[in-house]
């Protein structure tokens, strides 16, 4: 397993999940979404590529109504 | 249509009709956002980033594509320059633009921008290739600061963020009109379609408006009347105003009276 803080909560995933994994478990549309892990942005092409390690954190984002 | 009604505002080289920039927070619902949004006539809505909802129904990013209105993401609730550089790094992932209208707030209660925070991380999204729009206070020194480090414009407030207090300066706001090379856009603080009208007579070049139209009690008819006060206050501003006098001056001719006898 794999511990990883997904939006401030604590989601366990299998092992040598990777940050495309964790959108479709979040969020299975993903258009306007993008990622950060570890405070750094995952270009959407790379996500099928990133495996996520115990402890990560990973932001998912889209589009808010904000001034 | 007389040629001085095409006076586009140009930022960072991208024409746009309107100057009426729009703020998407604090709408009721997505229908009432769309209404508000297509009678304001803006080309430009801000949007914010936060966390997805697996809940959310409806896209904000389809109501303004449904509009032809441009995404201008926004680093809100940002405190640092470090989390405001992350967020505009995710928003151009998002929302594949690399426009970004920066703010770093310096305190919750005021909602004020903290002039170092915001300079430091105009420096780093420059150079990392964003077309920054930096929302700042009614300094003309942190104005010109952040043009110097390459925004593409400044965006002074008028009073504080959703306070409707209007343009609590006007004399600084003159004075970053007068030293900008850069658009000046009057942003926060808008109550009513007056403080619209009265930036844009100070030469502002554009106004940015949130509250003031997603609070209304009726926010399409609001849109409107900010549309129609932009307009106004740019034409008068453009007109060129006639200057205060402490005394009247008769316009109608004081030669060619009549004589009567009032004795």
């Amino acid at each position: 397993m794999t511990a990883v803080v997904v939006n401030g909560t604590t989601w366990l995933g299998p092992r040598h999940v990777t940050v495309a994994q964790v959108v479709d478990v979040w969020c299975p549309s993903p258009k306007g979404v993008a990622v950060a892990l570890n405070d750094e942005v995952v270009p959407t092409s790379r996500w099928k590529g990133t495996v996520i390690t115990d402890g990560d954190r990973v932001e998912i984002v889209t589009a808010a109504a904000g001034g | 249509m007389p040629e001085w009604r095409d006076d586009p505002l140009v930022i960072a080289g991208r024409r746009l009709a309107s100057r009426l920039l729009f703020g998407t927070g604090g709408m009721a619902s997505l229908d009432a956002l769309h209404r508000a949004l297509a009678a304001s006539g803006s080309e430009i809505a801000t949007v914010a980033l936060r966390r997805v909802d697996p809940q959310a129904r409806g896209s904000l990013l389809d109501v303004l594509a449904e509009l032809a209105v441009s995404a201008l993401p926004n680093t809100a609730g940002c405190y640092t320059a470090t989390e405001a550089v992350l967020t505009a790094r995710l928003a151009r992932e998002a929302f594949g633009t690399d426009w970004v209208k920066l703010e770093v707030i310096g305190d919750d209660r005021t909602l004020l921008p903290d002039p170092i925070e915001l300079v430091a991380a105009a420096e780093i999204l420059v150079d990392d290739g964003f077309t920054v729009l930096a929302y700042t206070t009614d300094d003309p020194v942190v104005a010109r600061r952040l043009e110097a480090c390459g925004c593409a414009a400044v965006m002074p407030l008028g009073s504080p963020i959703g306070s409707g207090l209007g343009i609590r300066n006007p004399h600084n706001i003159s004075l970053i009109v007068e030293q900008a090379g850069v658009p000046v856009i009057l942003d926060a603080g808008i109550g009513t379609a007056s403080d619209a009208c009265l930036a844009m007579e100070l030469g502002c070049d554009g106004v940015l408006v949130a509250s003031a139209i997603t609070r209304a009690q009726r926010p399409e008819r609001m849109a409107a009347a900010m549309r129609g006060a932009v307009v106004a206050g740019r034409d008068a501003w453009a007109a060129g105003r006639i200057p205060r006098r402490f005394h009247a001056a008769a316009s109608s001719p004081t030669d060619g009276l009549i004589a009567v006898d009032t004795r």
